[in-house]
């Protein structure tokens, strides 16, 4: 029987229930120097100066920079992006948000550190603010003056005007997808020594490789001279994706003193220097028959890129490449323009532009079904790509691999009950209750490892039968021990507990593309699945030696994990016996290696059916029920697969009802605790109700795509409709996020209002 | 964030406690659970030169039984508060209202005494003191003195306790019926009101306590006077943000805070009155 498919339970979780985890911050450095920076607490504006007297003369300071003293490049934006749009490591005569670094203290401890930072004076000259991006994108305030305009990234072309001719229903509505801090457990952390020679720097990230090259890049340094660790990490969401401007100055650091350094930033710290995510105001206009068949669809977005051109930037690239979703429209545009704005820089957050796709697609949805008088069900029913044209290309030229869409829909209004939900709604509508019923759906496909590239396996069995995966993979709550765990043993035939994971060690595992975009088991889990295979085909050559046998007469047995010939299985050997014969053999370990690439990406999909009750009065809504359907292809794991929907439906859910990172006109940060902004607790939560469905891929040998982003994307806009939904009979057709409940009071009295 | 740096002491006594405010005046500040002041501290948006531990001072716990008024020492805990069997029989709003008070590490940790001395117009104990036409002992170099609910809170986290004062205890009247209705609207479970609203029963009409509707706790003494003059609770309730002043935030501006004040009233009256 297949361990593979099973409820394994996480094989990390008895260290993080009893001892806890070592991060970053837990790891014992001799005679740490602390890091501190002096953040700016002006939007826009000209550094006039930097009064650093007094903080160089505080107790315990060692040493205080500014940008003159770094002597460092400023960072290239990526490739596609406005290249005049370049990033000093701490500001250099302007600063374009609140937070952005701009002097560097080191002391003795952190206390020192801290009150040093209080005590520089930086004086500015105000330059206007520009926080809206619609304003942004007029020009008149320029983040980069040279650049002549505030657009780094530009996707939008010349605009159809015959897209809709013909259209029966056509509808349009301006979506806000609000900007959200992703709030990871573990803020930000890094520590860096120099040790014989080479630069050891420790990171909380989704990836140490990728901070090893940026380490190289920004300081200069040939790849054998840095050596990246990431202990435990507590959470990523993709604002760890790469390493900020203050891990690369930890590391700077460390190589201009000669002494370990180490900074961890606070909570406060994190709200004003962990990338935001979302940010992106679109408008969406759709057409078709008033029977609810969708025939064109525009989408145009303006994504709000922050003070520098950061990876959320480019972001629209995988908005657009999802702009249909799951429907077979024959009539699509995708326009979108990127702009700076003086806040905090956006990056990937849980979804990484797909979620804003399904948010405009499913809203735009609802909103057509609501003007063609019909029901958002039968109307997603009637549009959905069918089953027989997998793959299938898009309007959009994105392929999709392979699909059931109409079966995870079924499952989910099953599961809900969603004939008796919506009898239920009529009878509340009915009677004129206080408390209304909203009934939310989301049909989503999204689109995993969207980022080419490969990923690092190896599998190696040691003389005492213990076997080391090493992985380019980078968990952080993920459970890759787990499941790696066990796509080995599979092939294997070894225990559990014989097998050791190993991640996140430059100097170990040789290279590693990390873990976003939902692309670790599929690339990961393949590239470890095909080292065990490679290894089990090594072993049964060397124990056809031991034995005197063809290699073709062996087999393994892997429920007891032992070689022997076809028909003697007295005779056996074990994985033990083996490594160590390959030792004595062939003078090297019993091992194998690869790197796995896919010939594509693969699209997870499925259906989330959200239950809301809003109070009329007062405008409160609480979620009270979710019922998710993924189709993440096979599962390896239905625990592990669980409980990503589970943190990623509590994610969705509080962007559409709570989470919003707000600025003022000026550009002051509002919500720079977790008191202000409300990041969502289980109290706000009901039990969740999950299932999957299987569609298995062609495109890795374990059948297998993302899961990691899907409750994310696909919660949100349940939970966004299912607002609109309570509403609808008051006349209420959209309730921008997060659905507050003033925001849902006014929509309901101007609703009123206007009938 | 790390503090300014300060002293600390932990006297051994309310007269030790005492001593030291007296001597160090405002540059001291008391501190008990912590829940409000260490976060203030950690963001040095308060930078007190000396803390005043009190938080283990036994002669500050208890709760007695003195007839008709309960007496609450200022160090227990909502927690203790919510569970205390005297309390929850007598003045069952009190338990009612501490239970509900931010999450369970915040309960454990907070105290009456602190809730009540911080003067934070958003929490729900002084508007619970005020329903109740409660009053708080003080105890100073001069002695103790009894201070009024409605004469404690005089501006923005700002209260009538002297600097050299302590808060010995909260004096709560037995209402003349148990039932009560207490209202708020949060945006999560653990948050402080938007709007809340605490209606008690009296011998005539209700007490009426408003969270969260001007710079300090509020009595809603138009309701109280409509309701004493015989208006049934929904009209009196159309009159709860008479005579309020509340801020506009991230969570609501001043007109919504003032729907809000009239709707939870009304269902806080229709509870009370149920």
């Amino acid at each position: 029987m297949s361990i593979l498919g099973n409820r394994v339970l996480r094989r990390e979780d008895p260290k993080f229930l009893t001892v806890g985890g070592t991060y970053v911050g837990d790891i014992p450095i001799e005679g740490a120097l602390h890091a501190s920076f002096v953040r700016s607490s002006l939007a826009h504006g000209r550094i006039e100066s930097v009064d650093l007297e007094e903080a160089v003369a505080a107790p315990g300071v060692v040493a205080v920079y500014t940008a003159a003293d770094l002597g460092l490049a400023p960072l290239a934006p990526m490739g596609l992006l406005n290249q005049e749009m370049k990033r000093p490591l701490l500001a250099e005569g302007v600063v374009r948000y609140v937070g952005e670094p701009i002097a560097l203290i080191l002391a003795e401890s952190p206390a020192a550190a801290v009150d040093a930072a209080e005590a520089v004076i930086v004086d500015y000259e105000p330059l206007e603010a520009v926080v809206d991006p619609s304003q942004a994108l007029e020009g008149g305030v320029l983040l980069f003056p040279e650049a002549g305009t505030n657009v780094v990234f530009d996707l939008s072309s010349e605009e159809d005007p015959e897209l809709f001719s013909g259209c029966e229903v056509v509808v349009s509505q301006r979506i806000v997808n609000q900007r959200l801090a992703p709030c990871p457990l573990e803020v930000r952390s890094a520590a860096a020594e120099m040790v014989e020679g080479r630069l050891r720097f420790y990171a909380s990230t989704q990836g140490a490789h990728g901070v090893k090259d940026e380490l190289c890049s920004a300081l200069g340094l040939p790849p054998e001279q840095v050596h990246v660790i990431s202990p435990d990490v507590g959470g990523g969401f993709g604002a760890k994706g790469g390493p900020y401007v203050e891990e690369l100055l930890i590391g700077w650091c460390a190589r201009e003193t000669g002494r370990p350094v180490r900074w961890t930033e606070s909570r406060s710290e994190s709200m004003l220097g962990l990338g935001h995510g979302r940010a992106q105001i679109q408008q969406v206009t759709i057409g078709g028959t008033r029977s609810g068949r969708i025939e064109a669809y525009r989408l145009s977005i303006l994504q709000d890129s922050g003070g520098y051109a950061d990876v959320g930037a480019v972001l629209p690239f995988l908005t657009r490449q999802m702009t249909p979703g799951v429907y077979d429209i024959e009539r699509v545009e995708f326009h979108s323009r990127s702009v700076l704005t003086n806040t905090m820089p956006t990056v990937a957050y849980r979804g990484a532009g797909r979620p804003e796709a399904t948010a405009a697609i499913e809203r735009a949805v609802d909103c057509f079904a609501a003007a063609a008088g019909l029901d958002p069900a039968e109307v997603r029913r009637a549009n959905f790509i069918p089953k027989a044209s997998f793959p299938h290309t898009t309007a959009m030229g994105t392929e999709y691999d392979s699909g059931d869409y109409e079966k995870a829909f079924d499952l989910a209004l099953e599961m809900a009950g969603y004939d008796e939900l919506r009898a239920e709604q009529e009878r509340r509508r009915q009677r004129g209750d206080r408390c209304q019923l909203g009934i939310g759906l989301s049909s989503y496909v999204e689109i995993t490892a969207p980022v080419s590239g490969g990923e690092f396996g190896a599998v190696e069995v040691r003389p005492d039968g213990k076997v080391i995966v090493r992985t380019g993979t980078s968990p952080h709550g993920q459970g890759h021990a787990t499941a790696w765990s066990m796509i080995v043993a599979e092939q294997m035939g070894v225990p559990l507990e014989q097998i050791e994971v190993i991640h996140g060690d430059t100097d170990i595992v040789p290279r590693g593309g990390g873990t976003g975009g939902s692309r670790s088991l599929q690339l990961g889990g393949s590239a470890v699945h095909k080292a065990a295979v490679d290894v089990v085909e090594r072993a049964r050559r060397l124990a056809a030696d031991e034995l005197e046998a063809n290699p073709d007469d062996i087999v393994l047995d892997r429920s007891l994990g032992l070689f022997h010939v076809a028909g003697t299985p007295a005779i056996t050997k074990s994985w033990a016996e083996l490594g160590a014969a390959s030792l004595e053999r062939e003078g090297e370990p019993l091992a194998a290696e690869t790197d796995f690439e896919h010939p594509g990406s693969t699209f997870p999909f499925g259906t989330h059916v959200a239950v809301v009750e809003i109070d009329t009065e007062t405008g409160q809504t609480r979620l009270v029920r979710h019922i998710a359907v993924d189709d993440a292809g096979r599962i390896m794991n239905p625990l592990l697969a669980e409980g990503q929907v589970h943190g990623g439906v509590a994610q969705g859910a509080a962007q559409a009802l709570l989470e919003e990172f707000v600025y003022d006109t000026e550009g002051n940060p509002l919500t720079t605790n977790l008191a202000d902004y409300s990041f969502i607790s289980a109290a706000e939560l009901p039990s969740f109700e999950t299932a999957f469905t299987e569609t298995p891929t062609s495109r890795n040998p374990l059948g297998s795509k993302g899961i990691g982003e899907s409750g994310t994307i696909g919660s949100t806009p349940a939970v966004h409709n299912a607002v609109v939904d309570a509403l609808a009979h008051l006349g209420v057709r959209h309730v921008d996020m997060p659905a507050t409940p003033e925001r849902v009071w006014r929509a309901i009295r101007e609703a009123k209002g206007a009938a | 964030m790390i503090p300014a740096p300060f002293e600390y002491a932990r006297p051994s006594s309310l007269e030790e406690a005492i001593g030291l405010l007296a001597e160090r005046g405002e540059e001291a500040k008391l501190l008990a659970g912590g829940h409000s002041l260490l976060p203030l501290m950690k963001l040095r948006l308060a930078t007190p030169a000396l803390l005043v531990d009190i938080g283990r001072l036994e002669e500050l716990c208890y709760v007695r039984d003195e007839g008709d008024v309960v007496a609450v020492g200022a160090l227990t805990t909502h927690d203790t508060a919510s569970r205390h069997e005297l309390l929850r029989q007598k003045i069952p709003v009190f338990s009612a209202v501490a239970g509900q008070i931010g999450d369970p590490q915040v309960r454990h940790r907070g105290t009456v005494g602190g809730s009540v001395a911080h003067g934070d117009a958003a929490s729900d104990l002084p508007a619970v003191l005020l329903a109740l036409g409660g009053s708080v002992v003080a105890v100073g170099p001069d002695g103790r003195r009894e201070i009024p609910a409605d004469q404690f809170h005089l501006g923005f986290l700002e209260t009538a306790l002297a600097e050299d004062e302590v808060l010995l205890e909260l004096r709560l009247p037995v209402p003349a019926h148990p039932a009560y209705g207490f209202e708020k609207l949060t945006k999560r479970a653990q948050d402080w009101a938007i709007v809340g609203a605490v209606a008690v029963r009296r011998e005539e009409g209700a007490g009426l306590g408003l969270i969260n509707m001007a710079s300090v706790p509020l009595r809603a003494a138009a309701v109280e006077e409509a309701l004493a003059a015989g208006a049934p609770p929904a009209e009196a309730a159309e009159r709860a943000d008479e005579g309020t002043e509340p801020a506009g935030d991230l969570n609501a501006s001043p007109e919504f805070r003032r729907h809000l004040a009239r709707v939870l009233t009304r269902r806080a009256l229709e509870k009370a009155f149920a």
